[in-house]
């Protein structure tokens, strides 16, 4: 090999490694040349969103089920961190993962039953999930706050040292948001990962190569439900004030559609999907009046043209492009034309 | 390696099997034939785990496997393959291979996340082995395609290949030339030679008289849920009750 290929060599072996660090350089700097704390404060709620996005596209690209209630999972997350800290003055780090777990708990109580359900039936109870998780926050106002929400979360600091302005955030929220990324790339690329994929594509086979079906699709369940927990916390401490209305159904059929739109089973597809579906609103004002019915048409675009999300979708069509002329060439080179 | 000893499967009182009883040998070939809709699926799928038997005892290297659930029988060393071809046309040939080795990728999610050395070096081992499984199939130059635009022969070699890469000892083939032109299931017919040679145990559902005849150590057959007969390709072509089952009553005077 020539250096230069080498080189190439080294990029390619790499390239999962390198995109990250690449990533988190481009992340490092950006309040350098992005000050605006309006701006700082929409990058900071993708990267809130992205940590929900990756870890339901685990469950639902990777292990092929559908979920259209993780807006509870965010929401206990968030109502959570703040009754913790503000009601029984728990310090916030330790809240966060204490109450991480607990949610981490309730959805393994939800998912054993629920998870024997597939397809529609699956999107039905995981909505009426949501539903009911939704009406709780609103009626239970002694301890939510009702319709009108929760004041006074404390922001998170390490210690005099306090998470209080979009800049600082904009590094703690991206911080975690980069570890979720590099935790779910180095489990789909893993043996489980593959195990995932197997389940999503047909489960008979995936359980004749012995995933064992059932407990896979829980333990994501679960994973995924940290994740959303982990960005609700989060969400609660950066805006100090949160209402029902952040985690009703639509929020958890947006999620989805950042899934889909991202491209379903693609890691780095979860943060394209976050990102598009949450400035989409700031680019062109007509989205955020008719914010439903756009993304609903979004959703129903993709799954029409390109099923699999657009990463996902255009990478396949690469591939499948590339394996055709290869294929072509093959034939063309044997008949001597 | 396998017995079975009187299984039957009734669904909803229809009986699908009933008190079927045959060994598979160690190191053996045997072909399990029988017309359609004489249990042959249902059979193989009580023997996965996929269904469970009725009544009856499938002991697997002297252990009872009747009811567990199919991912355990996986573990303990049985592979198959499937009738409808179940590959994964969105992973790479290569993926599709590596999901054979499930059982020994580790299952811990945990560790999978933290992706420590000792994990990185198994995985890299894995693909060697993966690689090799393709290079024994002829695919190794489509490794990176997705399985999906493969045509229908390829397709059969990978999930052949994935199901043999994990070295099972037992393994179980659903008509695996099933919808091949003469060609291609010439090609497989070479391949399942060179794994009875390599030693595997290996039960071949087929309808393909031809092949099972110049394949098969032994041939069970089963007609309407029962096992008729239990032999020598030789013997078992000339067993008066196969010929009725395949070709209906003989006359006596023909």
């Amino acid at each position: 090999m020539t250096g230069r290929q080498k080189i190439l060599y080294f990029i390619y072996l790499h390239r999962t490694g390198l995109t990250v660090i690449g990533l988190s350089l481009a992340l490092l700097l950006f309040p350098l040349f992005e000050d605006n704390p309006y701006t700082l404060g929409l990058t900071n709620q993708i990267a809130i969103n992205a940590i929900i996005v990756l870890g339901l596209n685990l469950f639902v690209g990777y292990a092929g089920q559908i979920s259209l209630g993780h807006a509870a999972f965010f929401g206990l997350g968030a109502y959570g961190s703040a009754i913790a800290t503000v009601d029984f003055g728990l310090p916030a780090w330790p809240a966060m993962a204490l109450v991480a777990a607990l949610v981490g708990l309730i959805a393994l109580g939800i998912g054993i039953p629920i998870l024997r359900l597939t397809g529609h039936y699956l999107a039905m109870a995981t909505l009426g999930l949501n539903f009911v998780f939704y009406t709780i926050l609103l009626q239970w106002d002694e301890v939510t706050g009702g319709p009108s929400g929760y004041y006074g979360v404390p922001f998170l600091s390490i210690g005099s040292f306090e998470f209080n302005d979009e800049v600082r955030l904009h590094y703690l929220i991206w911080g975690v948001a980069l570890l979720a990324l590099l935790l779910c790339l180095n489990l789909v690329r893993s043996g489980v990962g593959r195990g995932l994929a197997a389940l999503a594509g047909d489960e008979t086979a995936a359980a004749a190569l012995g995933v064992n079906t059932r407990s896979t699709k829980v333990k994501v369940f679960v994973l995924s439900a940290m994740l959303a927990s982990i960005a609700g916390s989060l969400f609660a401490h950066t805006y100090s004030f949160i209402s029902p209305g952040s985690f009703d159904i639509f929020v958890a059929t947006d999620f989805v559609i950042m899934v889909v739109v991202g491209g379903m089973g693609s890691i780095w597809g979860s943060l394209l999907g976050a990102g598009l579906i949450t400035m989409l609103p700031e680019w062109m004002d007509i989205f955020e009046t008719y914010k439903d019915f756009i993304h609903g048409g979004i959703l129903v675009l993709v799954l029409m043209f390109l099923p699999q999300g657009l990463v996902t979708g255009l990478i396949e069509m690469g591939k499948t492009r590339l394996a055709l002329r290869k294929a072509r060439q093959g034939r063309q080179e044997g008949s001597g034309c | 390696m396998l017995k079975l000893d009187g299984v039957s499967k009734n669904f909803g009182g229809l009986p699908a099997l009933s008190e079927v009883s045959f060994t598979v040998p160690q190191g053996q070939l045997t072909a399990l034939i029988g017309p359609n809709g004489a249990g042959k699926s249902t059979l193989i799928n009580c023997i996965t785990g996929v269904l469970q038997p009725t009544r009856g005892a499938i002991r697997f290297r002297d252990e009872e496997i009747a009811g567990l659930p199919p991912h355990t029988i996986s573990r303990r060393g049985v592979a198959r393959t499937f009738q409808n071809l179940k590959i994964f046309p969105r992973l790479t040939v290569l993926d599709n291979v590596l999901t054979g080795l499930t059982n020994e990728g580790g299952s811990s999610m945990l560790m999978a996340m933290l992706r420590l050395p000792y994990l990185r070096h198994r995985e890299r081992r894995l693909k060697l082995r993966a690689l090799e499984a393709l290079d024994r199939f002829q695919l190794a130059d489509k490794a990176n395609w997705p399985a999906g635009v493969l045509a229908y022969g390829d397709k059969k070699r990978v999930e052949l290949a994935r199901a043999t890469v994990g070295n099972p000892q037992l393994l179980l083939l659903d008509e695996p030339v099933a919808g091949l032109n003469a060609e291609e299931s010439f090609a497989v017919g070479e391949q399942l030679k060179l794994l009875r040679s390599s030693g595997h145990t290996m039960l071949l559902v087929e309808h393909d008289m031809d092949l099972v005849m110049q394949l098969a150590d032994r041939v069970v057959v089963l007609d309407s849920g029962k096992c008729i007969a239990v032999g020598t390709p030789d013997e078992v072509r000339r067993n008066p009750l196969v010929l009725e089952a395949y070709l209906g009553r003989m006359d006596a005077t023909a």
